[in-house]
């Protein structure tokens, strides 16, 4: 525990000199526990270790002195002014917690040079600061909320059991790799047993969108993915020939010498103690795995069709509600709805989806102007540049799309809602627009479905990413972004 | 040239119920100065009382609304084209824009709109819709091939720069030219500047996709 508090001290006074100016460098590019010292005292306090290297560089820049080394590359360094306030991960604009970027926003730093610092600097820590990021992710709350992933893991018991079934796993493994003399692994024993221990309590008691990502950055390397095209699975294959070639080397290495034998023989008996000792825990961890997996499918299915329904079913209901005064109409929504939830029950066609019928992007755009239009009476200008065949991304994309322009006409009370969608090699963008009386997006409550469920998992299940802008009284702008995957890029126009 | 403040108007448009809609909703902002129902009543009418502006509906009787401005473009440099149209199938839109009119809006298009569109044009900028924009994205999106009958093409003419797809992509977003400057952090001026050149290459340049583009599109 001990380690794991100094290293998470280490990782706030690193990151900021790490891209800091190289004068800081002295004191930090020597040994370990010469710049570990002076903030070393300081425990909790340690990002105040770091004031007055950061007082000083900041002061360069009061002064207007830009130093040599800063001129030129200034401008790509600093992100723009730093921004006041509680530090907070910003998993949105993250790449995988969003540690980063709150520090960026904190530091005023460009994010990937805050990301690069990170890198670096687990790198020369062996790893340490490392393990400093996964205790940021756990410790620090995502913007807009108050409660942290560490404040929900406390009570996960079976989550704890789990991360330390995982850390003694990994602990007796390094502990043999040290026994047969390899010095491989033997610096970065600790954050190679913290790191995936703290994941694991992140993984299991992270909100829901974060998980998504974790699992798309994950999957290549768990071969959880069914898709075996070989893009998908080399890492894993290239990273267990790595692993076997070195398991190899070292006990070859080992056999070399006859005095290697005798702790060899030991190794493996104190292996099979420990194996017939814990063996039946660690079976017992793997087998929740699997169930755990299971439940998750099954808690993503079930979120998948409260998403579906709330778009349908839910849509239609306040509809009704809304237009109480006109018996005709209500008829008519209500017998489009039984028909559309009928054939998604009986016929196994999902509603809102287009797959049912050979359309293209384009097409399903201008398909949602037309029956947004119809069912709210609200005008829709949709503009589409350029087209491609659909896929379940693009579905995704249009079924979130869909939502927007609907919560658009619902409630920002503008007479007309643009939406424009744009087919690039890359990505496939789309962006919806009102007018109307705005909201302010950190204000609204964690529960309500539409923005929250519909939009953003929708998008970060598959991959791509939701900004909403607005703001009291200017309207709001929804943008969507799914990146297109190399199989389709060539261009297909209508 | 600065924009005249109550800019004369000639609307031309087969729809009577639409022109007195148009003419009430101006108000007394513009001065409406004549009405027209087909190509040939329009062209001696513009001729007779030069308005500044011409509101021209794409479609009419006697033919699409470019054969007004063709007939016109030559001899009246001074009458501005404002191209309207309720449905906007691509072809019809590109042609009259091509044929010379100063921009193109929906009939969707709200009042106070209308009538900044109209000051625009005008005093001699370009309008264009979010339809129209994502229309010369989308005709400009391709690179030119240098292909045998054409080997070589004119970068200046066939080609956006990167701010002119960044203005043009904003449009499309339903944004403003006021708000364009403010996201692009550029002025207002710059905003029209950069809309008046893709005016320019979407009237002066010979590419063959522009033409193939649009009859492309006839068949979707």
């Amino acid at each position: 525990m001990a380690a794991r508090a100094d290293a998470r001290h280490d990782g706030e006074v690193q990151k900021p000199t790490g891209s800091g100016p190289p004068q800081d460098q002295t004191s930090w590019s020597g040994d370990d526990a010469g710049y570990r010292q002076p903030a070393a005292p300081a425990g909790p306090a340690g990002p105040a270790g770091a004031a007055p290297e950061h007082e000083h560089w900041r002061a360069w820049h009061r002064d207007g002195m830009t130093p040599p080394w800063a001129r030129r590359p200034r401008g790509r360094w600093a992100r723009g002014p730093k921004d006041v306030g509680p530090l907070r991960r910003r998993p949105e604009e993250g790449l995988v917690s969003g540690v980063a970027a709150g520090l960026a926003y904190r530091t005023g730093f460009e994010v990937t040079v805050v990301r690069l610092a990170i890198v670096v600097a687990s790198l020369f820590t062996g790893g340490f600061v490392a393990v400093a990021y996964v205790v940021a992710w756990l410790v620090m709350p995502a913007i807009g909320t108050d409660t942290t992933v560490w404040s929900q893991a406390r009570s996960d018991r079976r989550g704890i059991t789990l991360a330390g079934g995982l850390a003694s796993v990994l602990f007796i493994l390094t502990f043999i790799t040290q026994l047969l003399g390899s010095g491989l692994l033997a610096t970065v024993e600790w954050p190679l047993i913290l790191c995936p221990a703290g994941l694991v309590l992140i993984w299991r008691n992270a909100p829901g969108s974060e998980q998504a990502r974790m699992r798309h950055l994950a999957e290549p390397l768990l071969g959880l993915t069914t898709d075996r095209r070989w893009s998908r699975s080399w890492p894993r294959v290239t990273f267990s020939v790595v692993l076997l070639i070195a398991g190899t080397v070292i006990l070859v290495d080992g056999h070399k010498s006859i005095k290697m034998l005798a702790p060899l023989g030991g190794a493996v008996l104190v292996l099979a103690a420990i194996a017939l000792l814990l063996g039946p825990w660690w079976l017992g961890i793997a087998r929740d795995l699997v169930e755990e997996r299971r439940a998750r499918i099954r808690a993503e299915e079930r979120a998948d069709m409260a998403a579906r329904v709330h778009d349908s079913v839910l849509q239609t209901l306040a509809m009704i509600q809304r237009r109480a005064d006109q018996p005709q109409q209500v008829v008519q929504l209500a017998r489009a709805q039984e028909r559309e939830l009928r054939s998604w029950l009986f016929d196994g066609r999902a509603p809102g989806s287009l797959d049912d019928e050979n359309i293209t992007f384009a097409g399903g755009v201008r398909r949602i102007q037309q029956e947004v239009e119809a069912q709210h009476g609200v005008a829709v200008e949709a503009v589409t540049v350029g087209d491609c065949e659909l896929n379940d991304d693009l579905g995704a994309l249009l079924a979130a799309a869909r939502e927007a322009t609907v919560n658009a006409v619902k409630w920002s009370g503008a007479d007309v809602v643009s939406l424009f969608a744009e087919v690039e090699p890359e990505a496939v963008s789309l962006y919806v627009r009102d007018r109307g009386r705005g909201f302010d997006p950190s204000a609204v409550p964690g529960d309500r479905k539409g923005l929250a469920e519909s939009i953003h998992a929708r998008m970060s299940r598959r991959g791509g990413s939701a900004t909403v802008r607005s703001a009291p009284g200017q309207g709001t702008e929804v943008s969507l972004t799914m990146p297109r995957s190399a199989g389709e890029r060539q261009p297909s126009r209508a | 040239m600065t924009a005249p403040s109550r800019p004369r108007v000639v609307i031309v448009d087969d729809h009577g119920l639409f022109r007195s809609g148009v003419r009430s909703e101006l108000g007394g902002q513009v001065e409406v100065v004549g009405e027209a129902d087909d190509v040939q009543p329009a062209i001696s009418m513009i001729a007779e009382r030069l308005p500044d502006v011409v509101l021209l509906d794409v479609h009419l009787p006697g033919g699409g609304g470019q054969l007004v401005v063709t007939a016109l473009r030559a001899a009246l440099p001074e009458v501005r084209f404002l191209a309207l149209s309720a449905s906007d199938a691509p072809e019809d839109v590109i042609a009259v824009v091509r044929a010379g009119a100063r921009g193109y809006v929906t009939k969707t298009i709200s009042g106070t709109d209308l009538v900044d569109a109209i000051r625009r044009v005008a005093a001699g900028d370009a309008v264009f819709s979010p339809r129209l924009a994502g229309f010369v994205l989308d005709a400009f999106a391709a690179m030119p091939e240098a292909s045998q009958d054409r080997p070589l093409f004119d970068p200046e003419l066939d080609q956006l720069t990167t701010r002119e797809r960044e203005v043009l992509r904003l449009i499309a977003r339903g944004y403003t030219y006021k708000e364009i400057a403010r996201e692009l952090t550029i002025s207002i001026r710059t905003v029209e500047t950069h809309v008046s050149s893709v005016l320019r290459k979407l009237q002066l340049s010979t590419r063959h996709q522009l033409t193939r583009w649009a009859a492309e599109r006839r068949l979707t």
